[in-house]
This record gives structure tokens, C-alpha cells and sequence, in this order.
């Protein structure tokens, strides 16, 4: 299954692991923020709603 | 046509149909970059001057491409909030940066490891490369100048005018190889003409992949404006609350 990558092969496994691992970062990062900010604003809605 | 466009500039509305599109398009996200991807990495031949790091443009140039567009999308945004001074517009320009430098980043990195068995070098002062590292550094700026600034108006109109400058560079690194012919940098990846046009093999995978990443960008946009707008209900609630 796996592409006869030589001679290459650390050249396009390591493209492709630095942009999946900046694209996880980006994604997580953000996903996580907007759940942060949200629970924050539940929170202070409820708190207010009291 | 016009008016109704100007609807989802209503917080409120654009809340409401963001949450109804949001599903939609970050599962399209997944699926078509996961098909672009698999479709490159594993179903593509070598190519028969740069072998397999022919693989390397499936992530490389869709990147490249978001990192020009996302700059487009934030100057829009800008000129937007700059005319109308519509919030959902400037959050929209803040909410792209960050998917923006790191697109940017992906693109240099990728393109520095292709460079040093293609070219010799991981990195050269070429016209685009350079455009390249520039932007990057005005994602950067653009983001600190957000972080910077306490007044969000404030912060929207200065980093507007940060994104207006910045886009000579968007513009630059998208067609500083056909003002200059110089740089080790090739043209268009996806050139139109019919003798330096890329093979359908790679072409097609490459444009699943360009497509993914669009809706990539698209998705993380709509999440982060959805998370700015909260946060900025967050800080008239606590304004509010100061008040009484």
C-alpha cells in the first residue's frame, strides 16, 4: 500500500507530516478556543440569568 | 441582492446561518482534503524529473494558494468594515489570519524541503520566496496589532490599513515570477498553457486537494468569527456589569 517514495522519502514523509502537524495545531487551536469562549459565555450568561 | 447580502452582517443572522452551514462544510473540509491527500500521496506515479517528491505539491501549492487568498479575503473584509463598518466583516479579516500564517508557513516549509534535493538549497532570495517570507511576517504583524490593542475599533481600522499595505506583498508573491524573470521559483503550477500545463494525473488530485483546503479555510473562518463575535458579547456583558 505504502508508495515506493526513494530516494525521497524523508523529503515527502516530512512535507507531509509538518503540514498535517501545523494543520492539526491550527484546527485544535481554534476548536479550542471557540470552546473556551463559549464556555465563558454560558457561564456568565447563567450567572447573569439568575 | 445587494441588501439582503448586507443581512448576514447582522451578528445575530450570521450566527444563525453559520450554525446551520458549519456542519456541512467542515465535514466537506475533512472529506475532500482527506481525498485530495490519500489521491496524491498514494495513487500518483513519480514524475520523471523530481520522483517522488512530485507528492510534495498536493500539500505544497493548495497551501500556497490559501495563504495568497486568505490575505484577499482579509483585504475584502477590510475594505468592508473600513466603508460600511460592519463588526462581522473586521472579525472576519482577524478570525482568516491565523489560518492564513499558518498556510503560509506550511507553503515555506513544504516548498524549503522540495528546494534542497530539487534546487540544492532549502532556501533562496528569489523574488517569490521572498514575497513568501515577507507575507508571513505581515500575518504576523497583523496578528500582533490585533492582540495589541484593547479598542476593537481601533484595532480594526489600524490593521486594516496594515492589511491594505501588505497586500503589494499577497499580490508579489503570487506573480513576482512573471514581473521578474529571475528566482529559481517556476511559473503557475496549473498553468493554462497547453505546453507547460501539468499532467491530468497530477492535476486532478491537485485540484481535490486545492478544493479541501478552501473549505478548510472556509470552516476554521466560520468558527472563529462564531468564537469572535461571543467574545465580543462577552466584553459588553463585563462592560455592562461595571456599569451597574
Amino acid at each position: 500500500m505504502m508508495p515506493d517514495l526513494a530516494p525521497y522519502t524523508a523529503e515527502v514523509l516530512g512535507a507531509y507530516a509538518a503540514a498535517l502537524g501545523l494543520l492539526g495545531a491550527l484546527v485544535g487551536g481554534v476548536l479550542l478556543r471557540a470552546r473556551r469562549v463559549r464556555r465563558q459565555l454560558d457561564e456568565m450568561e447563567h450567572r447573569r440569568g439568575k | 441582492m445587494a441588501s439582503s447580502m448586507w443581512e448576514y452582517a447582522n451578528p445575530t443572522r450570521f450566527m444563525q446561518v453559520s450554525g446551520r452551514l458549519l456542519p456541512w462544510v467542515a465535514g466537506a473540509a475533512l472529506v475532500v482534503t482527506a481525498a485530495g491527500l490519500i489521491w496524491g500521496f498514494f495513487f500518483t506515479p513519480d514524475d520523471f524529473r523530481q520522483g517522488a517528491t512530485v507528492k510534495i505539491v498536493f500539500v505544497h501549492v493548495p497551501a500556497a494558494m490559501m495563504a495568497i487568498n486568505a490575505w484577499v479575503m482579509m483585504l475584502v473584509a477590510s475594505l468592508i468594515w473600513i466603508v460600511r463598518r460592519h463588526h462581522v466583516s473586521a472579525l472576519a479579516a482577524k478570525a482568516a489570519a491565523p489560518v492564513g500564517v499558518t498556510m503560509t508557513a506550511i507553503a515555506l516549509i513544504s516548498g524549503g524541503i522540495w528546494g534542497q534535493p530539487m534546487w540544492g538549497t532549502w532556501w533562496a532570495w528569489d523574488p517569490r520566496l521572498t514575497a513568501f517570507l515577507i507575507l508571513f511576517l505581515f500575518y504576523l504583524g497583523y496578528m500582533a496589532l490585533w492582540a495589541a490593542l484593547d479598542d476593537p475599533d481601533t484595532a480594526a481600522d489600524l490593521t486594516g490599513v496594515l492589511c491594505l499595505v501588505g497586500s503589494v506583498f499577497a499580490l508579489m508573491s503570487r506573480y513576482a515570477v512573471n514581473f521578474w524573470s529571475q528566482g529559481l521559483h517556476q511559473g503557475a503550477s496549473l498553468s493554462v498553457q497547453p505546453g507547460e500545463r501539468m499532467d491530468i494525473v497530477f492535476r486532478m488530485p491537485l485540484y481535490v486537494s486545492m478544493t479541501g483546503f478552501g473549505l478548510i479555510f472556509v470552516a476554521l473562518v466560520l468558527i472563529g468569527v462564531r468564537t469572535e463575535i461571543r467574545a465580543r458579547r462577552m466584553r459588553a456583558l463585563v462592560m455592562r456589569e461595571r456599569m451597574a
